[in-house]
């Protein structure tokens, strides 16, 4: 029998664990396995929320792509041109072409700050800044090393993005980088979002809003950001308000990888694919997959939900193959630690049907949710290590399985 | 979730106005609702917008959130607060006869 060829789009966090568990349940004589990314460099997302304070360098969150996998995989450094999905192959900008009996997409998502009037005129990269990308968290850090005061505006600009509890952590540290600098009585902080309260999970928004509003940061919602002025310091609202600020920290609008609107049937009008909530297959063709950031599911795009993802994807490919019936379990578990500063963080854990609620992760016994505590900021800080020797490795972590635990959750009515 | 009266119809809607039977929706309620939230009047710009969204939603099971109406209905952004002041996708969702639209996360 011909080996089967299985194509990988992006060397994420998706990509890479998947391709190496992939590389572990097949011979290299049963299939070869592609990997395909524009360029060579893997970050650790999470590190980039730490760099405009000086807490972490981009050479630490940075490494090589091709020294995470697995031997035998074979890797392509190049930008996807389209993928045909009636063809069943990909070709690439240098015109190489992938055939493909299972194509798996998990190329995240791109920023797209350029959609939003302003944003990249005048004052980008000078007085208006995103964390989101390495360049721009380096470019923030020494902003923020010569900012003296005055009104630091974070601002979502809608979601869906990456990591949706990302911008509240920035507003949380830079309340006490701006405390430890002596500057913190000069500088009003201001979290602005288009939701209507903190978060979108009623519990978990409370809590946070409370967090918010402890360091006094002021909070603005449903604040729809249409057009920036970056020159005059003028943050504008599609309803007509208008925000001031002295330095501008804002998580662009998202979209899907760019080649993903140019394959015709892949995504939908915003660049993300399609895809079964519990199976992980697309609905573009069912020997197409995708995982992670690059997907429309209802849940978080984070590293965590790509991690649970992950391991029911890797099973269906399995039963794709031998063509059984696809394991639908996935149940839109996410877990993610939200840093407040002061050496503290929260936990939350959360799946399609149960919002965040407190309790302790995974048992009875574990870390504590939604309550500040360093437990939760030593767990944060020892991720990186997790993430780079068993998440990308696509190892088991031992007592945190895909599926979201309950045991130790308290359970509360929910208000409707 | 309550029962009330629309347009001379009875309507299942929750806490904040919104239908949560979509079943139940006609065009009398989608004006009366309109009116009660400062529409005094749907034209075609406002009906287009309207329909997008509730053929999204019962085909798809979401609500289309405001970047996609901007993209798809073919009614930019800045024209769909000019039709529905502060919130459009909630407003169109409303007058739709929708359920309120959930933020992603």
């Amino acid at each position: 029998m011909a080996r089967k060829q299985i194509v990988i789009l992006g060397g994420g966090t998706g990509g890479t664990m998947t391709a190496n568990r992939l590389r572990r349940r097949f011979d290299p004589d049963e299939a070869e396995i592609h990997v395909v990314d524009r360029d060579d460099r893997h970050v650790y997302q999470p590190g980039l929320l730490f760099v405009p304070f000086g807490l972490a360098q981009l050479e630490e969150i940075v490494r090589p792509r091709r020294r995470q996998f697995r031997n035998g995989l074979v890797f392509h450094e190049n930008e996807v041109d389209e993928v045909s999905i009636e063809g069943d192959e990909v070709r690439l900008d240098d015109g190489t072409v992938l055939p493909y009996d299972v194509l798996i997409v998990a190329t995240g998502v791109q920023l797209q700050p350029e959609e939003t009037e302003g944003l990249t005129g005048p004052g980008w990269n000078e007085r208006v800044f995103t964390f989101y990308s390495p360049e721009g968290a380096e470019g923030l850090r020494g902003a923020l090393e010569r900012f003296d005061g005055g009104r630091l505006v974070v601002n979502l600009v809608d979601m869906p993005i990456k990591c949706p509890v990302a911008p509240l952590e920035f507003a949380f540290l830079a309340d006490w980088y701006l405390r430890e600098r002596g500057i913190r009585t000069r500088t009003e902080l201001v979290y602005a979002t288009p939701l209507d309260g903190a978060f979108t999970k009623p519990i978990a928004s409370e809590h946070l809003a409370g967090l918010l509003a402890e360091k006094e940061v002021e909070l603005v919602t449903e604040f729809n950001a249409g057009e920036v002025d970056g020159v005059g310091g003028k943050l504008g609202a599609y309803d007509g308000r208008d925000l001031d600020f002295d330095l501008l920290v804002t998580i662009p609008l998202h979209g899907g990888a760019a080649y993903v609107e140019r394959s015709p049937g892949l995504g939908d009008a915003l660049g993300f694919v399609p895809t079964d909530k519990q199976t992980l297959q697309t609905t573009a063709k069912p020997n197409v997959f995708a995982l992670g950031d690059a997907t429309d599911l209802p849940t978080s795009k984070a590293g965590s939900v790509t991690h649970f993802e992950g391991e029911v994807l890797t099973e269906n490919i399995v039963r794709y193959f031998a063509g059984k019936e696809l394991d639908s379990s996935y149940d839109g578990h996410a877990n993610c630690f939200i840093e407040t500063g002061f050496h503290k963080a929260l936990l939350i854990d959360f799946n399609y049907d149960t919002e965040p609620l407190p309790g302790h992760f995974p048992t009875a016994v574990g870390l504590p949710l939604l309550r500040e505590s360093r437990l939760n900021h030593l767990g944060k800080l020892m991720f990186q290590w997790v993430y780079w020797h068993a998440l990308l490795p696509g190892r088991e972590i031992p007592g945190i399985g895909p599926a979201m635990p309950s045991t130790g959750k308290k359970h509360t009515p929910v208000p409707t | 979730m309550t029962m009330t009266l629309i347009a001379d119809a009875q309507v299942d809607v929750d806490a904040e106005g919104f239908l949560t039977n979509p079943e139940q929706w006609n065009e009398q309620i989608a004006a009366q609702i309109a009116r009660d939230n400062a529409v005094s009047e749907l034209t075609d710009r406002h009906w287009l917008v309207v329909r997008f969204m509730r053929d999204r939603y019962l085909a798809s099971g979401t609500a289309p959130s405001i970047r996609s109406l901007g993209k798809e209905s073919g009614v930019p952004i800045k024209e769909l607060y000019q039709l529905f002041p502060k919130g459009p996708a909630k407003l169109a969702a409303k007058i739709g006869g929708i359920p309120k639209p959930k933020g992603c996360i």
